[in-house]
C-alpha cells in the first residue's frame, strides 16, 4: 500500500476547474516530484492533499485511510506537513517561535527539544538567528525556516511547494541536498517544482502536470531523457 | 558651516502658523482659555497657541544642525512666519467685520486673546513680536548645550503638566494642607506662579544633578536601601490622614491601615525566612523565591491601589472608575484585535448586552423581570455577552480585514438600533431605557459610592488582566498569534481556525459584558445612547495608542484617552479632533504604541534589535 494515493481528484476555485481528475501515488520513503508550468495546478494539488481545498470529486488516502474525514488542521497529527509556496513563515514571530509553532500539536517536550536540535543541525543558520524576526530573514533563510518548521511536526509526508523559488544557484543546490538528507532520515517527500532540472535530479519518480491534468508519469531518470520534458521543462532542444 | 534654507524656515514657520490659526478658528483657543495653567499668567489656550512657534523655531535650527548663535535669527524668522496666518486672520476681521457669520468661532473674545486686548493692528504686531520671540526661544533651546537646555525644557514641560492637572493635585492635597497653604499654591483654575517657580526649580535642579553625576551616586545606593525606602513611602501614603467616611460603618479605617501595612511586612518576613534559614517553614517551601520576590514588589503597588479611593476623593474616583471600565473593555477588545488580529468595530454591542441583561434581570421598575441580585445577574450577563460574541463570530468566520470591520460595525449599530426601537420597547424600554436598577449589596452593605464601585472594578480589571495574560502565554494565545499572521499556514500547523476565532470573539465579548454589567449597576439606569459607536472607537483607539496586543498598553491607553479628557473637561468638545491628531501623531512617531508588547516592538524596531545583537 502506498503512503499517499490521490484518486481522480477534481478541485475547483469557485467555477474555475483547477484540477481535472488527478491521480498519483507516493510510496513510503520516496521523493516524488511534480513539475509543470505556471498555473498548471501544482499548488492546488498540494492544497487538496493538505485539506485546505477539499476535492469536489475523487478522494485521497494516506496509508489507506480516506482523508475526506479530516479537516486541514487535523492532518498534521496524521503526519502530513506542508511548506507553502512563498515560504509563509510567521513574519512577526522569531525563528525559534516559528519552529515551536511547527510542533504546535505535539506535547512531548523532550521530543520537541530533540527535533529542534535536529533542525538546527540541518540548518545551522537558523540556530545563529534564533531570536531574529522571521520576516527580517533573507529569502533563503526563510525557506530553511519554513522547512525546519514543517519538520518540527515530525511528518511522515512532507509537501514542498517550490523550495527553490527565488534562491541563488548555490543555495538551490544546498536546499536540494538538504531535501535528500531529510528523505534519507526517513521522511517521504512530495516535491513541487518549476526547476525541473533540479527536481528530477533529486527525485526518484516524477509527474508532469499541465492545465490541471497529469500528462506524464515516469521514473525521474526516464523523465529527464524524455524529449517532451526536455523541450518544455528542461530547456533542451 | 550649515546652510540655512529660507524656504525650509518659511515652510516650517507657516506650518506652525496654520496649526495655530486652525486651533483658533475651531474654537479651541477660546474655550481652552478658560482654564489657567498658571493663574493669571498663562492659560491653556495661550499654551496651545504659543507651542507652535517654539516648535517651529526649534525644528528650523535642528534641521540645519547649526549649534552656533548664528542660527538664532532663523528661529526668530520661523516664529515670525508662524504669526503670519494669525495676522492675516486679524486683518480679515478688520476688513470684513461680518466675518463671524462665516467663521462662527472667530468671536470678539478670540480676537481679544489673539491681540492681547490691543486692537487688531497693534495687537497683531504684538503677536508677531511674541511669536518671533518664541521662535527665537525654540532656537535657543537647540543651540544651548544639552547639559543646560535638557533640565530646563524637561522642567518646563513637567511644570506645565502639573499646572494642567492642578485639579487632581488640589483634590489630593486639600485634606492635608491648611487653607492658607492651599491658597498660596493654587489659584482658582491652575497653580499660582509661586508654585510654578518652585516646581520648576526643584525639577530643573534635580534633572541637572541627575545628569551631572547624580545617576552614578544613585546607582551606588544598595538596592536593599531603595527597596526599603519605597516600602516606607508606600506605608507612609497609607497612614496619611484621609477621608474614610465612605467605608461601611462596621469597618474601622484603622484596621484597613494596619492591614495594608502588615501585608508587605509579612511578605518581607516570609522572604527573610526563606533565604536565611536552612530549616524552612513548610509554607515557605511551597512558594519559590522568585514568586515571593515578585509578590513583594507587587505588594507595594497594591497597597497604594487599595488605598487610592481615599486619596482621590469622590470626583476623581469616579474618573478612575470610568477608566477602569474602559480598561476592562480594552482588555477584551485587545484579545480580539490585538491577539487574534480580527478588526471588530462593533464591540460596544457586547457592553450594551451586558448592561441590558443586568438591568432587566435586577430592575425593580416595571421592566424588571426577575428582581435578581446583582451578583446573580452578573454571571448571566457575562454569559449572554459571550454567547452573542459567538453568534456574531459564526457569520463572519470567513471574513477578513475590511469586510470584517464593516460587518462588525453593522452589528454594533443593529444592537443600538434595536435598543431604541419600538419593537423591543415593551421589554427594554426603547429610548426611555431601563430604570431603577438597584445597587449591589455585599454582605449586607450597599455598594453605592464611586469609592465602593472602585473595588469591584479593580477586582474585575485584575481578573481580566490575569485571564488575558494567561491566555496570551497559553496554547490559545499561540493559536491566535499564528492565525493573525497567516490563516492558511496556521491551519496547516494543526490549528482549528473556527474554534480559535470563536474563542477570541467569545472571550473578548465576555470582558465587555462584565464592564457593561458593572456600568448598569453603577448608573442605576441605562439608555440606548450610552452605547454609541463612539464607545467602540474609543476602545479601539486606546488599544492602538497603548500598543496593540500589549496588556500594560491597554492600561496606559485608557489613562491617556479616557483619563485625560475627563480631567480636562474643556477637551471633551474636541475629543474626536484630539483623537485624530493623537492617532496620526502616534502612527508617524510611535506606531508600536506607548507601551508596546515585545512582539510589536521588535517588529517595528527590528533594525535596532539587530544592531544590538551584532557585536560592533
Ligand atoms: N484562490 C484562487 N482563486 C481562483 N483561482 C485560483 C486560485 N488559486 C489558484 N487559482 C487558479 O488555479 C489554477 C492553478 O493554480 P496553481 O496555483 O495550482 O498553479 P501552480 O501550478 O502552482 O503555478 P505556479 O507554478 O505559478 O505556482 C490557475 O489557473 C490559478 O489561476
Ligand atoms: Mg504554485
Amino acid at each position: 500500500m502506498a503512503l499517499l494515493e490521490v484518486h481522480n481528484v477534481h478541485a475547483y476555485y469557485g467555477n474555475i476547474h483547477a484540477l481535472k481528475g488527478i491521480s498519483l501515488t507516493v510510496q513510503e520513503g520516496e521523493i516524488v516530484s511534480l513539475i509543470g508550468g505556471n498555473g498548471a495546478g501544482k499548488t492546488t494539488t498540494l492544497r487538496a492533499i493538505s485539506g485546505l481545498l477539499p476535492p469536489r470529486a475523487g478522494y485521497i488516502t494516506l496509508q489507506g485511510e480516506d482523508l475526506r474525514r479530516y479537516k486541514a488542521h487535523q492532518l498534521v497529527s496524521k503526519g502530513v506537513a506542508m511548506v507553502p509556496e512563498g515560504r509563509g513563515v510567521f513574519a512577526r514571530l522569531t525563528v525559534e517561535e516559528n519552529l515551536e509553532m511547527g510542533a504546535y500539536h505535539r506535547s512531548d517536550r523532550t521530543g520537541i527539544a530533540a527535533d529542534m536540535k535536529r533542525v538546527y543541525q540541518l540548518f545551522p543558520r537558523l540556530e545563529e538567528r534564533r531570536r531574529q524576526l522571521a520576516g527580517t530573514m533573507s529569502g533563503g533563510e526563510q525557506q530553511m525556516l519554513a522547512m525546519g518548521r514543517a519538520l518540527m511536526s515530525r511528518p511522515s509526508l512532507l509537501l514542498l511547494d517550490e523550495p527553490s523559488m527565488g534562491l541563488a544557484p548555490v543555495l538551490v543546490e544546498a536546499i536540494f541536498q538538504t531535501i535528500k538528507e531529510i528523505n534519507k532520515a526517513g521522511t517521504t517527500i512530495l516535491l513541487v517544482e518549476q526547476n525541473a532540472h533540479m527536481a528530477l535530479q533529486t527525485a526518484h519518480r516524477g509527474y508532469v502536470l499541465q492545465t490541471g491534468e497529469i500528462v506524464l508519469e515516469d521514473s525521474a531518470h526516464n523523465l529527464q531523457q524524455n524529449p517532451v520534458v526536455q523541450k518544455a521543462y528542461l530547456g533542451i532542444d | 558651516m550649515a546652510q540655512f534654507d529660507v524656504r525650509e524656515t518659511m515652510r516650517l514657520g507657516l506650518l506652525a502658523g496654520v496649526v495655530a490659526v486652525t486651533v483658533s478658528m475651531v474654537g479651541m483657543v477660546e474655550s481652552f482659555n478658560q482654564r489657567d495653567v498658571i493663574t493669571r499668567y498663562l492659560t491653556l489656550g495661550q499654551l496651545l497657541l504659543f507651542t507652535a512657534p517654539v516648535v517651529a523655531g526649534f525644528l528650523t535650527v535642528k534641521r540645519a544642525g547649526d549649534r552656533s548663535w548664528r542660527a538664532l535669527p532663523n528661529g526668530a524668522l520661523a516664529g515670525l512666519f508662524a504669526a503670519l496666518p494669525i495676522f492675516a486672520l486679524l486683518l480679515l476681521t478688520l476688513a470684513v467685520p461680518t466675518i463671524r457669520q462665516q467663521l462662527v468661532n472667530v468671536s470678539p473674545t478670540l480676537i481679544r486673546i489673539l491681540t492681547f486686548d490691543n486692537g487688531q493692528l497693534v495687537g497683531g504686531l504684538l503677536m508677531m513680536a511674541a511669536m518671533g520671540g518664541l521662535g527665537l526661544l525654540g532656537a535657543v533651546v537647540y543651540v544651548v548645550p544639552d547639559r543646560i537646555s535638557d533640565p530646563i525644557s524637561l522642567a518646563v514641560g513637567w511644570t506645565l503638566l502639573v499646572g494642567l492637572l492642578s485639579e487632581v493635585l488640589l483634590n489630593v492635597l486639600r485634606p492635608l494642607l491648611s487653607r492658607e497653604v492651599v491658597r498660596f499654591l493654587f489659584g482658582t483654575r491652575g497653580i499660582q506662579w509661586q508654585t510654578a517657580v518652585i516646581i520648576f526649580l526643584i525639577l530643573a535642579i534635580a534633572v541637572f544633578l541627575w545628569r551631572n553625576g547624580g545617576r552614578t551616586y544613585y546607582q551606588r545606593i544598595p538596592r536593599q536601601v531603595l527597596h526599603w525606602l519605597a516600602l516606607a513611602l508606600a506605608i507612609l501614603i497609607v497612614w496619611i490622614p484621609r477621608d474614610f467616611s465612605w467605608l461601611p460603618p462596621s469597618i474601622n479605617p484603622l484596621w484597613i491601615k494596619i492591614g495594608l501595612t502588615l501585608i508587605p511586612l509579612i511578605l518581607e518576613a516570609l522572604l527573610f525566612f526563606s533565604t536565611r534559614s536552612a530549616t524552612q517553614p513548610a509554607l515557605v517551601k511551597s512558594i519559590t523565591d522568585n514568586q515571593l520576590g515578585r509578590a513583594r514588589l507587587a505588594s507595594r503597588y497594591l497597597i497604594v491601589l487599595l488605598i487610592l479611593p481615599a486619596i482621590l476623593g469622590v470626583y476623581l474616583t469616579e474618573v478612575v472608575d470610568n477608566i477602569g471600565l474602559f480598561i476592562l473593555m480594552g482588555l477584551g477588545l485587545n484579545i480580539v484585535v490585538g491577539f487574534a488580529g480580527l478588526l471588530d468595530l462593533g464591540y460596544v454591542a457586547f457592553f450594551a448586552i451586558g448592561a441590558y441583561v443586568t438591568g432587566i434581570l435586577t430592575s425593580t421598575g416595571p421592566l424588571g423581570v426577575a428582581g435578581l441580585s446583582f451578583w446573580v445577574a452578573l454571571p448571566i450577563a457575562v454569559a449572554a455577552s459571550t454567547v452573542s460574541g459567538l453568534i456574531l463570530g459564526i457569520p463572519v468566520l470567513r471574513m477578513r480585514g475590511d469586510y470584517l470591520a464593516i460587518v462588525t460595525l453593522g452589528f454594533g449599530e443593529i444592537i443600538r438600533v434595536l435598543a431604541v426601537s419600538d419593537l423591543l420597547k415593551p421589554y427594554i424600554g426603547g429610548a426611555q431605557g431601563v430604570l431603577q436598577i438597584p445597587k449591589p449589596v455585599l454582605f449586607g452593605f450597599t455598594i453605592l459610592q464611586p469609592q465602593h464601585f472602585y473595588y469591584i472594578i479593580l477586582a474585575g480589571v485584575f481578573l481580566a488582566l490575569f485571564i488575558a495574560g494567561r491566555l496570551r502565554d497559553a496554547r490559545l494565545g499561540r493559536q491566535w498569534m499564528a492565525m493573525r499572521e497567516d490563516e492558511d499556514v496556521a491551519e496547516a500547523m494543526g490549528i482549528h481556525l473556527v474554534n480559535t476565532k470563536l474563542l477570541a470573539f467569545g472571550i473578548g465579548a465576555a470582558f465587555s459584558g462584565l464592564a457593561g454589567s458593572i456600568f448598569a449597576a453603577r448608573l442605576g439606569s441605562i439608555f440606548p445612547h450610552s452605547f454609541a459607536l463612539l464607545i467602540s472607537i474609543n476602545v479601539l483607539s486606546l488599544i492602538i495608542v497603548g500598543g496593540m496586543g500589549s496588556l500594560p498598553g491597554v492600561v496606559v491607553g485608557a489613562l491617556v484617552l479616557v483619563g485625560l479628557p475627563e480631567l480636562l473637561r474643556e477637551f471633551a468638545e474636541y475629543r474626536l479632533l484630539l483623537y485624530g491628531a493623537l492617532l496620526i501623531a502616534m502612527m508617524v512617531r510611535r506606531p508600536e504604541g506607548l507601551w508596546p508588547s515585545p512582539v510589536r516592538r521588535r517588529e517595528l524596531h527590528a533594525e535596532d534589535d539587530l544592531a544590538m545583537q551584532e557585536p560592533a
